[in-house]
């Protein structure tokens, strides 16, 4: 997720007028980047803050519990559920970019919608 | 009314519940049988996955287990929630969009090889079968607990219910009842604790009750709950580390994986109508397995807490600091007929001591007053969910309640493996390698058989256990994470990696995984067989055999690796596919 991806508003309509053709290789790529950096903060949260450095983070307290216990316990849960909600935002951007990138006329994207 | 009628009538009314739904929502086709017709909104599909995920294991045992071993218990909650990451990011959005039946036959088609389908048949058996055992055995137990049934009765009617709504409406079946299942179970989960909370830190909600102060002194809860069992001679609740960091770090990993890896959890994906949808439901999935997990460390905090005060009642040593055995509160006898707690008093003063005799300096203290062992000679970790209700003092309606979630997360979640066993049966096997000429209405026929059998195997285990049924559900995540988990990475994210890779892959990574087991654990799990030991000096870098499933996965990986490189690349419209997967569609409209 570059940084003018984040400038980009989230709603759908206005992608559709300001997009420039974007390659599959182009899609994977930023799926791709998407996908290792919200990874980083999945590791962070939970490995990091809940294993590796979990004595140090301790010294911080959040209610009566150390900050590192907390995070094991509690944060991690909640970032990564925070995590999926906001893949799913940058996914359907990004799909929605590619999609009006590649049909001439019409924008709307099924999204992988099965016709059977 | 009595606890006892209130559990017949509450179980009796979610019992037919499930019937009703499961005459309602009878399978015409294949693709309601295989995936519910494909059309099941996001919020219900994530639902439905959060009941299927969660079993008897996380509503039962696992804020017991935490209770226990503290701050350590975290690898069960960061690792059985992040997996759904990994679920979300790397697999139900690439294998929705394939848009077929089960999890073989992508590995199949995406490795161009029968054999690859075959080889994950069998991964797939393996991990659902070794998960379903635990759950029909829970099933059996809690009737015989509750209900005063013995375990086979109660595994009989457990099967019969499943048997109504599995093998009539197959997927579509098991959804609905998911839903009203997940329900059931949270409400019963919830209930209780709110009220331990309120009682402990004056907090309704107990994930705030958790970080809160306790109400009689104003100390931190877990500040208090360190000093209670420390004076004990126990470990401090919130550092106490599971063997060592390092397998702490590999235990989450091989849960974290292992549930990405679960066939059971990827097929609830393919029962949405589109991509979009597939990686939305993993969010609301996740958000509904949260609000039991964040949930289970209060409890196990409070629980903890609460238990060891009930008998240790004031000042560590002096003798009116322990309570008499005729004082003891009503719940301690009742558990104590169903062989989950048991005390013994060792050194005959009438009073109860509980303590850790294995830490040897406290123990010469604990000598000096009089102690003569730790008198709490058993506590099940079930207790610590079964027994709150009455700890806290509720109504006899919310410890039905609680009898009738742990029946609902038993079930649901062997509904699900029962179909993932079955639908690989007859979709994969029969109809994929064997027959694949049969019409879509024998191959229904074939998958409602293949669900008969399939149920009267689980049924059949459940009453007779085999040796390796103590290992199931730990052991079923470290099979998943060192097979099924890295071909499906390996088939979305890496084009290089051709049929001969991902076979010697999967063969390598659940081989040497399973191979680790049973040098500790004793092959199928029969300790004399075992020639290694289950102690600490044989790990490998101190790793336990649960563990293990993360190391496997990275053997996995690495073979097939080096296999593909050395072996016929890929083929191009396989390549194609991989490619075809990777984008979202377009409308063709």
């Amino acid at each position: 997720m570059n940084k003018k991806e984040k400038d980009i508003p989230l709603q759908d309509t206005s992608l559709h007028s300001e997009n420039e053709p974007m390659t599959k290789e182009q899609y994977w790529k930023k799926n791709i980047s998407c996908v290792l950096i919200l990874l980083s903060v999945w590791f962070i949260v939970s490995y990091g803050c809940g294993i590796l450095f979990v004595e140090t983070l301790n010294q911080i307290k959040i209610g009566g519990a150390g900050f590192g216990f907390w995070m094991a316990q509690q944060g991690s849960i909640y970032v990564f559920v925070a995590l999926i909600f906001i893949y799913v935002r940058l996914m359907n951007k990004l799909e929605n970019q590619y999609a009006a990138s590649h049909s001439n006329h019409n924008e709307t994207l099924t999204d992988g919608e099965e016709n059977s | 009314m009595d606890v006892k009628t209130w559990t017949y009538l509450i179980v009796g009314f979610t019992f037919a519940l499930y019937i009703g739904i499961a005459i309602w929502s009878r399978a015409k086709s294949t693709k309601e049988f295989y995936v519910a017709g494909g059309n099941i909104s996001p919020l219900s599909n994530g639902m439905a996955t959060a009941a299927d995920w969660m079993s008897a294991a996380s509503f039962l045992s696992m804020a017991g287990i935490i209770a226990f071993s503290g701050y350590g218990g975290s690898v069960f909650l960061m690792g059985w929630t992040g997996g759904y990451v990994l679920l979300a990011f790397l697999v139900a959005p690439y294998l929705r969009k394939y848009g077929k039946f089960t999890v073989p036959e992508f590995i199949g088609e995406r490795f161009y090889s029968k054999t690859a389908r075959l080889v994950a048949v069998l991964c797939l058996i393996l991990v659902s079968v070794t998960y379903v055992i635990g759950q029909m055995r829970g099933v059996g137990i809690a009737f015989s607990r509750f209900l005063e049934t013995d375990i086979t009765t109660g595994l009989l009617v457990g099967m019969g219910i499943v048997f109504f709504y599995a093998v009539l409406g197959g997927m579509k079946g098991i959804t609905y009842t998911q839903i009203a299942q997940y329900v059931v179970l949270i409400f019963a989960f919830t209930v209780p604790a709110i009220f331990i909370s309120l009682e402990l830190t004056g907090n309704p909600i107990p994930q705030l009750g958790l970080i809160g102060d306790y109400k009689e002194d104003g100390t931190p809860l877990l500040q208090k709950l360190d000093t209670v069992i420390t004076d004990l001679g126990f470990g401090q609740y919130t550092s106490a580390v599971m063997g060592s960091k390092l397998n702490m770090f590999a235990f989450t990993l091989s849960l974290m994986i292992g549930t990405a890896g679960l066939p059971h959890v990827i097929i609830r994906f393919f029962t949405v109508k589109k991509v979009s949808d597939a990686r939305l439901s993993a969010g609301w999935a996740l958000v509904f397995i949260a609000i039991l997990y964040t949930t289970a460390p209060a409890v196990a905090a409070m629980a903890r807490l609460n238990f060891t005060k009930t008998v240790q009642t004031d000042k560590v040593g002096e003798v009116s600091g322990n309570i008499e055995i005729t004082k003891l509160p009503d719940w301690f006898d009742k558990w104590e007929n169903t062989g989950l707690l048991k005390y013994e008093d060792k050194n005959g003063d009438g009073r109860i001591q509980y303590y850790n005799d294995s830490n040897k300096e406290f123990s010469d203290v604990a000598a000096g007053y009089g102690w003569k062992g730790n008198e709490m000679v058993k506590i099940d970790n079930d207790i610590m969910v079964l027994a709150n209700p009455e700890i806290a003092d509720l109504p006899g309606w919310v410890i039905a309640l609680v009898v009738a979630g742990g029946l609902a997360a038993a079930l649901s979640t062997a509904a699900g493996l029962l179909l993932a066993i079955s639908s690989s049966v007859s979709h994969d096997l029969l109809k994929g390698i064997v027959m694949p000429n049969i019409s879509d209405r024998q191959e229904l026929n074939a998958g409602r058989a293949s669900m008969i059998g399939a149920i009267a195997l689980a049924g059949y285990l459940g009453i007779n256990p085999p040796d390796f049924a103590a290992g199931t559900v730990a052991m079923a995540f470290g099979l998943a994470a060192s097979s099924i988990f890295p071909v499906l990475i390996m088939g979305i994210f890496m084009k290089k990696i051709n049929r001969e890779g991902a076979i010697a892959g999967m063969v390598a990574g659940i081989g040497v995984t399973l191979l680790y087991v049973f040098q500790h654990h004793g092959v199928m799990f029969i300790a004399s067989t075992s020639y290694l030991g289950d102690m600490q000096e044989n790990w490998f870098f101190g790793i336990t055999p649960k563990a293990f499933g993360a190391v496997g996965a990275i053997v996995n990986f690495v073979v097939a690796y080096i296999v593909s490189k050395v072996t016929k690349e890929t083929p191009k419209e396989v390549q194609e596919l991989v490619d075809d997967i990777r984008l979202p569609k377009l409308d063709e409209a």
